[in-house]
């Protein structure tokens, strides 16, 4: 019977039958961070339990850790926070895990370092307490976000248990126009079909404007599968996602088994799926959010919809019908597990080299992880972000969302590479725009929200 | 040994939007611990409060009315419990006292956040619900987990029948750890280990 990737990844791991036609699950790989892995970790020693094995579970610290420059080894970027960082290390060593400390060369946000340090690869369940742990299916993992609770599960027992979820599958038909990039894709999406439009399925992302994606760029898809509603989203592993794991497989013996192993992960011709979407590509211009959830996105040049919710638009400080393009910014953020990676700070830096953030504007780059931040500044983009008058700041979640301390005013609207423009995502009263991050840094420059094209030309010396 | 739900009467409170998100339910500045607990003050923090800071209850907020003391059951719309995984979410409508949320649809995390929590998620369609919202003294519902049904004490003779998996049910009927209930197939997941191994040996070389 043909069977989709999904079917292949789930038999793959189920180890057996349990109640009321759940499965249990082999979970390949436990990620933890320090806001709901620590208390994972507590619980498990509290209830007298220990890790089954601990080589398969990694902690890292990412959500509470300070993003200034020069931060010490406990700093957190809210009052109080630094008994998440202690907590969650002492509890860590007592484990046995894997930890990756503030002061780790590989420290970084979860979803980022996981596929450049390896601990993900094609084929691997995995699992985080953290809800974009669906980035992960970028290299075709059976990866997604669960509870605390279920962290300490999967450490006590190795294994999950689930309910198969349905399926669906969005196929992304012809190329995605210059300028536009998989977060458009995905606000796109969201916007089109509903923030519930996902529907718990399990979502295979396809067809050729997803193949022409970087792995980056599916990793930004994929990351914002959870703000559809998605129980988890996958892309079949093809050439350039083999390319990018191959030198990270620790286990050098059996990298040809794996390889063989890898390419039978795709989803059979004749599969069926519960739902099938189709997206046209060409028909997608840059994104960006106007309300307070995802769905409420459109392109930078329309204008906020006619049936524009109440509530959303008191909060935005927006009318129905107005034009988002122009409106004047205060605040703007380029990081995250949604754009935090390399990719995403070239393209921003491609538009800021040789300009300046408009007066009044506060602007912060954080890049993913260390090794994001380092690639970075051998190639001199922490320069341009600098000259162009951002702050430069040490890996990790930051300003994606507020957790107290120092933020953006209230009323302050603000643009954003991050993936939730929920009402005080990004502090108490602070109206978020969530975008790609050219979009961003175009709207800095400018000081009000605008599209790159939109942009005064610069001398051809200073686009070098 | 949790908390068993079999039945459950109470209040409901309507907060007929779409898309409340985890955020909403507990923001992240109010978990200020690693802990499960002292989650209940912070719960709606934003919406709840006029100054959270201070504590300082805003009056027009649902939760806040006084016909609403001792809302033991949420109305929601859409989407309800999307976004952030935080079980503290949970953790803080148990300790709030949430018993039981009926909604349109559920964040997928957050609803299984819930049934290991001791809340019944309980989907109805969106016609139900507002029919429900549409009571209006706070609606008296009562839930009875063994049968699957809804009743309404406001509203004679509508009843409705609700959807949970067999394991939801169990744990929530029980009151079951299911660590413990898991590791009585310890000998399958011990086989099944030995087995993938061989099958898949990249798997089993640490990080």
């Amino acid at each position: 019977m043909a069977r989709t990737l999904f079917d292949k990844l789930w038999q793959t791991h189920r180890v057996c039958d349990s109640e009321g036609g759940a499965d249990l699950l082999a979970i390949d790989r436990l990620l933890l961070h320090e806001r709901t892995g620590g208390v994972a970790l507590k619980s498990l020693a509290e209830n007298g339990y220990t890790v089954r094995d601990p080589s398969r579970v990694i902690a890292i610290m990412d959500h509470i850790v300070s993003f200034k420059r020069g931060r010490g080894r406990d700093d957190a970027r809210s009052p109080g926070g630094e008994t998440f960082i202690t907590e969650t290390r002492e509890m860590a060593k007592a484990a046995g895990i894997h930890l990756i400390d503030t002061d780790s060369r590989d420290q970084g946000i979860v979803h980022v370092t996981a596929p450049e340090k390896g601990f993900v690869l094609p084929g691997f369940s995995i699992v985080c307490p953290d809800s974009h742990t669906c980035s992960l299916g970028a290299l075709g993992a059976l990866a997604w976000g669960i509870g605390s609770s279920e962290a300490e599960h999967v450490m006590a027992t190795g294994v999950l248990r689930a309910t198969k979820p349905p399926q669906m599958r969005v196929h992304v038909d012809g190329t995605l126009p210059e300028g536009c990039s998989a977060k458009d894709i995905a606000l796109y999406m969201i916007s089109k079909y509903g923030a519930d439009g996902g529907q718990r399925c399990a979502i295979e992302f396809s067809g050729p404007a997803v193949e022409a994606l970087s792995v980056e760029g599916r990793l930004t898809l994929c990351n914002m599968a959870v703000e559809f509603a998605a129980f988890s989203a996958v892309i079949a592993p093809d050439d350039k996602v083999l390319d990018y794991v191959r030198p990270r497989v620790s286990d050098a013996v059996s990298l040809d088994q794996a390889l063989a192993h890898w390419r039978t992960l795709k989803t059979d011709a004749d599969a069926k799926f519960d739902h099938e979407i189709t997206l046209d590509a060409a028909e997608i211009s840059p994104q960006i959010s106007w309300g307070t959830s995802p769905e409420e996105s459109c392109a930078v040049n329309d204008l906020v919809p006619d049936h524009a919710s109440a509530k959303a638009l008191s909060y935005m400080g927006l009318q129905a019908a107005q034009a988002i393009s122009g409106l004047p910014v205060d605040g703007a953020f380029i990081g995250s597990c949604t754009n935090g990676r390399l990719s995403d700070l070239q393209t921003a830096a491609r538009i800021l080299k040789g300009r300046r953030i408009a007066s009044g504007v506060r602007a912060v780059c954080v890049p993913g992880s260390q090794a994001v931040r380092r690639e970075a500044e051998a190639l001199g983009i922490d320069k341009i972000f600098i000259a162009a008058g951002f702050e430069w700041g040490e890996p990790g979640c930051a300003m994606c969302f507020y957790a107290g301390g120092e933020t953006f005013p209230p009323q302050s609207r603000v643009v954003s590479s991050t993936n939730r423009n929920f009402e005080g995502r990004q502090g108490p009263g602070v109206r978020t725009h969530i975008t790609n991050p050219a979009v961003v840094a175009a709207s800095a420059v400018a000081g009000r929200i605008c599209a790159p094209s939109d942009l005064p030309a610069r001398s051809k010396e200073l686009v070098g | 040994m949790r908390e068993k739900l079999l039945t459950h009467t109470g209040r409901s409170a309507v907060l007929l939007l779409d898309n409340v998100d985890t955020d909403q339910i507990i923001p992240s500045r109010e978990m200020k611990r690693v802990d499960r607990k002292g989650l209940g003050e912070g719960l709606f923090a934003g919406w709840r409060y006029a100054d959270a800071g201070a504590r300082v209850e805003d009056p027009e907020f649902v939760l806040n009315r006084q016909e609403q003391t001792g809302t033991t059951i949420l109305i929601a719309g859409k989407n309800f419990g999307c976004g952030s995984s935080r079980e503290h979410a949970a953790w803080a409508l148990n300790e709030y006292g949430i018993r039981v949320i009926v909604a349109e649809s559920f964040g997928e995390i957050f609803h299984g956040n819930c049934i290991r929590n001791g809340i019944l998620p309980i989907t109805l369609s969106a016609e139900d619900i507002a029919t429900l919202a549409s009571v209006t003294a706070p609606a008296d519902l009562t839930v009875d987990l063994v049968a699957q049904t809804v009743t309404c004490a406001d509203l004679p003779g509508w009843q409705r029948n609700f959807e949970i998996s067999g394991f939801a049910k169990k744990l929530l009927m029980e009151g079951l750890d299911p660590i413990a209930l898991t590791l009585t197939a310890n000998d399958e997941i011990e086989s099944f280990f030995k087995k993938d191994a061989v099958q898949r040996p990249w798997v089993y070389s640490a990080a």
